[in-house]
């Protein structure tokens, strides 16, 4: 059917093929002259070339998806990924997982974009991050973004980790997503503290000189860690650039593949109900009892 | 009472003989097992043949000295009195620009009331609080050094006089040449002014405490 062209698409099988001008019989009459334009054709043939449109607008994507889903199988996985059951009184609580991993996904791209106009060295960090809030395009902003987005996401974290604690959510067979839930906690704070330098202030300068000395009390291996936190024995132009491969690099791509093993298993072994809903009896079991 | 365990037959050694997938005639291991080992071998080697350099080169500051023993000028002997502390800035950290600088609070030894056996013909105070290392300030009103971070409190000599710090405020070593006042390496001191390696803040001296702080090689 949409091989054809438009005119001659019809619907219901109606006969519009009748020409509507001349007497019918193929002549016209004199009143009329011959190559008149004739208004009902053309509007006809609009009329279909915009239908021919609309249907090739439906089509295109759903022939796209079904090129990627034909090669991939991943129609059945997203399905059920994205329709999976979940339990009765499932609430909002249960979005404070989602909405830390956005707060991760804001702090990436924010971050990725922030890096276009950071200079990772002592002399210059400075000054760079003034350049950004100041003279950058909307650059007070994506910094904004970043910085509050920091705080945003160690709260969020804790408060997932509490509802996961107070439901119960972390029992049996949900022990491993807990532990990767808490290195991913571990992790998260990592970035804060490393991120924390990098404006290079006073106050970014203190804290990690401080930071690091408290790594030092740790006996034994303390100073050793301190030093590999520091790049050396004093503060320096190593710890800067270290500190910010690690909160540019390392830490954000081990964070992305945990999210990845952490949702996995959320699919995987579903969630639980919360606490406070009874478990429903069988139907028979319940008959028996009465 | 169960059965002590049997000691297990000894096994052939030949593929051949205790019937593996794969087995041939006079082998002792199957070309399969050989070349899974080889691969995971290969693998193995090649990854370790970037791991380790990266590990070592992130490591590596662990186990330098960046910053060279130098001495620093600070200034003529006239400028610096056995009474009160004068403050100068040195450099720390030489790559670092302003962050790399620190203050250090200078004075004269008094041979007649100085007590520590340092042989130092000047007294150089580090700022950097034994407690977090946060800047300690100089107060000659109290003749005190005092940290605005947790309320660290030193005395004239940098012995703790109170707060939460673990041991006296660390100090330079310092010389004299042609009448002016170098100050050179940074060195920690126990409870009794006791000269040891430069240690972090926050970690004690005293006693055996010195050796859950190890000194490390970088400094």
């Amino acid at each position: 059917m949409k091989l054809l062209p438009g005119p001659l698409r019809r619907k219901n099988g109606k006969d519009e093929t009748k020409p509507k001008n001349g007497n019918g019989n193929g002549t016209t009459t004199a009143l009329r002259r011959p190559n008149a334009p004739d208004k009902q054709a053309e509007e006809r043939e609009k009329e279909a070339n915009r239908q021919r449109l609309k249907e090739t607008a439906t089509e295109v994507p759903i022939a796209a998806l079904g090129w990627i889903d034909e090669r991939t199988g991943g129609g059945p996985f997203l399905r059920g990924f994205l329709f999976r059951k979940v339990p009765k009184g499932t609430n909002w609580y249960y979005t404070l997982g989602s909405a830390t991993m956005f707060a991760f996904l804001s702090q990436a791209v924010t971050g990725v974009f922030l890096a276009m106009y950071y200079r990772p060295s002592a002399t210059e960090a400075y000054a760079s991050v003034q350049h950004i809030n100041d003279d950058v395009f909307m650059g007070l902003l994506v910094r904004g973004m970043h910085k509050w987005g920091a705080t945003v996401m160690v709260v969020l974290i804790f408060l997932h980790m509490g509802r996961t604690f107070f439901f119960g959510a972390y029992k049996y067979p949900r022990e491993l997503n807990w532990i990767i839930g808490v290195v991913l906690l571990i992790l998260t704070l990592v970035m804060a503290l490393t991120g924390y330098l990098l404006p290079f202030d006073q106050r970014s300068f203190w804290a990690t000189v401080v930071a690091a000395n408290i790594t030092g009390t740790g006996p034994i291996v303390g100073p050793y860690l301190a030093d590999f936190l520091r790049g050396g024995a004093e503060f320096g132009a190593t710890t800067l650039s270290r500190f910010y491969a690690i909160h540019m690099l390392l830490i954000p791509g081990l964070i992305a593949a945990l999210i990845g093993a952490h949702l996995f298993l959320v699919a995987k072994l579903g969630t639980t109900a919360p606490p406070w809903l009874k478990a429903e009896k069988a139907r028979d079991l319940a008959q028996e009892e009465i | 009472m169960p059965e002590p365990p049997k000691r297990k037959k000894k096994q052939s050694p030949y593929t051949a003989d205790r019937g593996w997938v794969g087995a041939y005639e006079g082998e002792t291991v199957t070309r399969r097992a050989l070349f899974s080992g080889g691969a995971a071998a290969a693998g193995g080697v090649a990854t370790a043949a970037f791991a380790l350099p990266a590990l070592g080169f992130a490591l590596g500051p662990l186990f330098e000295q960046q910053n060279p023993r130098t001495w620093q000028d600070v200034g003529p002997e006239a400028d610096f009195n056995p009474q009160s502390y004068v403050p100068k800035v040195i450099t720390l950290s030489t790559d670092a620009g302003e962050a790399g600088k620190a203050t250090i609070y200078v004075r004269k030894y008094d041979p007649a009331k100085d007590t520590d056996k340092l042989k130092q013909p000047y007294v150089v105070v580090s700022t950097r609080c034994a407690h977090a290392g946060c800047p300690v300030r100089y107060v000659q009103a109290a003749q005190r050094f005092i940290c605005p971070c947790h309320g660290g409190v030193y005395d004239f000599d940098g012995k703790v006089a109170g707060g939460p710090p673990v041991r006296p405020l660390d100090r330079f070593d310092s010389k004299v040449v042609n009448g002016r006042v170098q100050v050179g390496m940074r060195f920690s001191l126990d409870s009794k002014l006791e000269r040891h390696k430069p240690r972090d803040p926050g970690q004690h001296l005293d006693g055996l405490w010195q050796y859950l702080y190890p000194s490390r090689p970088t400094t």
